[in-house]
């Protein structure tokens, strides 16, 4: 009796165990498929602009992802082209002196609103953390009217002013300070190093990778700005490279080919960057806690 | 090496003092170990004496002069902090030489007291190593090395050795004691470990909720302790504390036995408490000063520690680690005249 008993609930338990198992993997399958329909449509738009790219302009309406007659042409076109460059220095130039000044400036701000006290510390960090909810259309027209009444339209200084320190990037840095122990600070002032030196020699490398973070999503968000760019410039020879591609679609016909084709010679540095840099924007946006 | 004098130092956030009028002599070269609970005030005195914190009244002096208003770089002290603070992006070299960057020495004169530092703390062949390489006792080390070697005037020690495990920090209070006889710097050390303090320190400092109960060598603080705080505060297990009254020539204990002790600086019904360390206080055959039924044993190789219920109270008295007692034996107490400490029982300062 003792027996069968035992017996039975062994092959309760198991039975149990097994359609747990069922549902844990019916789960896994699931979340798989979920992740691979939302993998599907994030790269669908890039296999198409670099399949469209190797197309002749008959074949760019045919939504067929490898090209009947494929052709280099258009990269030949776009690269003999000397206003690509132009563009293209542009966006280099732009990105890489906003993410150097967004490093410097909003980890500077980020650290004196940690580490030090004083009137009105939380009143300022609050008023620049209110700035992350206006949206950029809203900001606009007041960058317009600044930059026109300092004569910085269609200057790079135009281009490059509204961005130059974020309060996304401030909020990111303090973030990361709050995680330099103070110990260190007050050993290398008793060491006798003046403030910015202990910003700069101590707290500047603890935070290393949250800087790589920063650094990554400046540099990504001044490579493809389109709205600011496009309004404060007039020249072609200030374009950026996304608003540049723009002068491929003229009224009569869109050269999407030659959009495509510009647009993925646009991602290389994207690419490198983010390919020297991703174990830090991994680790950074891990310890900053967000969602990448 | 230098004298550290502070007068009546006090501390206040904002309507809370902390530190209530501090008054200390520190001699050039002497250990002296400030020791308490959590929240006596005892790092907070520390880090005014670094700089750290700003002097809410009184003066801190180094070498004679008031230090107030300098900055900490000025004041040619070096500080050793709890969770060591040596920077993880450098190697021990550059720990180490960090402390001199600000230093007006050659190149060749700094390597060489890197160098002369490393070996002494036995950090030679680490030295290009990076802190995350290192065990707990190494780092340690480089985080003194770092403060010696600038040469400074008087070294600050904030609880060092907290986060070592107990091995490694018997090891560690050996090293900085023959560190300091070594170089004979002036050594203010933080910390709430009272075998620390008493292993350590030419003299202690013991405080309570900011201020500074007594100060003294550790015979002194043990053997003459000035109160009832201290008296507990200081030896392990704490010392037994048994309430009384005085009549005539003996004191009635509220656990219902009397002890017989001289009485003159006494008077007749005085409220007092009567301190007994349980070293002092032995299992012993023939009858003592007290007796009772031994409820608990704690064996600790060569001694035993007996917790006797006598009366409504619990001592703790020490027994022979090789015969203990056994729970539930009646055992008698045994304690030596001198062994007595008296105590006000209102005041709680001692009784000599």
């Amino acid at each position: 009796m003792a027996f069968s008993d035992t017996l039975d609930t062994s092959k309760k338990a198991s039975a149990l165990r097994n359609s747990a198992r069922r549902k844990r993997s019916q789960a896994q399958f699931i979340r798989w498929l979920l992740l691979f329909a939302g993998g599907i449509a994030m790269i669908m738009p890039i296999v198409f602009m670099l399949s469209t790219s190797f197309k002749y302009p008959f074949e760019v309406y045919n939504l067929n992802l490898i090209p009947e007659e494929p052709t280099i042409e258009n990269y030949t076109y776009v690269l003999e082209d000397g206003r690509f460059f132009g563009w293209f220095t542009n966006s280099l130039l732009i990105a890489t002196i906003t993410t150097i000044c967004n490093v410097l400036f909003d980890s500077l701000v980020g650290y004196v609103l940690c580490k030090y006290t004083f009137p009105g510390r939380y009143i300022i960090f609050i008023a620049i953390l209110s700035t992350l909810m206006i949206p950029t259309e809203m900001l606009v027209i007041p960058w317009y009217l600044m930059s026109s009444a300092f004569g910085w339209l269609d200057t790079y200084w135009g281009i490059m002013f509204p961005g130059l320190m974020t309060a996304f990037g401030t909020f990111l840095m303090k973030q990361f300070f709050e995680t330099v122990p103070d110990d260190f600070l007050e050993a290398a002032r008793i060491d006798g190093l003046n403030e910015l030196q202990i910003w700069w020699t101590v707290a500047m490398p603890l935070v290393r990778p949250a800087l790589a973070a920063l650094a990554i999503f400046v540099f990504l968000g001044n490579w493809t700005a389109f709205i600011w760019p496009l309004i404060v410039t007039n020249s072609q020879e200030m374009y950026t490279l996304p608003v540049g591609l723009t002068t491929f679609s003229v009224e009569a016909q869109v050269e999407w080919e030659l959009i495509m084709t510009g647009a993925a010679i646009s991602t290389i540095p994207t690419l490198i960057v983010f390919l020297v840099f991703q174990r830090y924007i991994i680790r950074g946006v891990v310890m900053a806690g967000l969602k990448g | 090496m230098t004298t550290v004098s502070l007068n009546n130092l006090v501390k206040s956030y904002g309507d809370t003092q902390v530190l209530h009028g501090i008054n200390l002599d520190i001699q050039s070269g002497e250990f002296v170990v400030l020791v308490g609970p959590s929240g006596c005030g005892k790092s907070t005195t520390l880090r005014m004496i670094a700089g750290l914190e700003e002097i809410s009244a009184g003066d801190i002096r180094i070498g004679g002069d008031v230090v107030n208003d300098m900055e900490p770089k000025e004041r040619n002290i070096a500080m050793v902090f709890q969770n060591y603070a040596i920077y993880p992006h450098m190697t021990v070299r550059k720990n180490i030489g960090f402390g001199l960057r600000t230093s007006k020495l050659s190149k060749d004169e700094k390597d060489a007291r890197i160098n002369e530092v490393s070996g002494i703390l036995e950090l030679t062949d680490l030295l290009d190593r990076k802190p995350n390489q290192l065990s707990g006792g190494q780092r340690q080390r480089v985080a003194i090395g770092r403060a010696m070697v600038r040469d400074p005037a008087a070294f600050l020690f904030d609880e060092p050795l907290s986060n070592l495990d107990a091995q490694l920090r018997t090891q560690m209070r050996l090293e900085i004691k023959k560190l300091h006889q070594r170089v004979g710097n002036t050594i203010i050390f933080v910390t709430h470990d009272q075998v620390e303090a008493m292993t350590m320190a030419d003299r202690i400092v013991i405080m309570k909720d900011g201020h500074i109960q007594q100060v003294g060598t550790p015979f002194e603080v043990f053997y003459e302790p000035a109160n009832i705080f201290v008296a507990q505060f200081i030896g392990a297990p704490s010392m037994n504390m048994l309430n009384g009254i005085v009549k005539g020539e003996t004191i009635a204990l509220d656990n219902g036995t009397s002890v017989q002790v001289p009485t003159t600086k006494l008077s007749e019904n005085q409220q007092v408490a009567v301190g007994l360390r349980p070293d002092a206080l032995l299992v012993q055959e023939g009858e003592g000063l007290f007796s009772g039924e031994v409820s608990v044993i704690e064996p600790l190789g060569t001694d035993t520690l007996a917790y006797v219920k006598v009366g409504e109270k619990e001592v703790i008295a020490k027994a022979s680690g090789r015969t203990p007692p056994a729970v539930g034996d009646t055992v008698n107490l045994h304690a030596a005249p001198e062994a007595i400490h008296l105590f006000d029982a209102h005041t709680g300062e001692a009784i000599r």
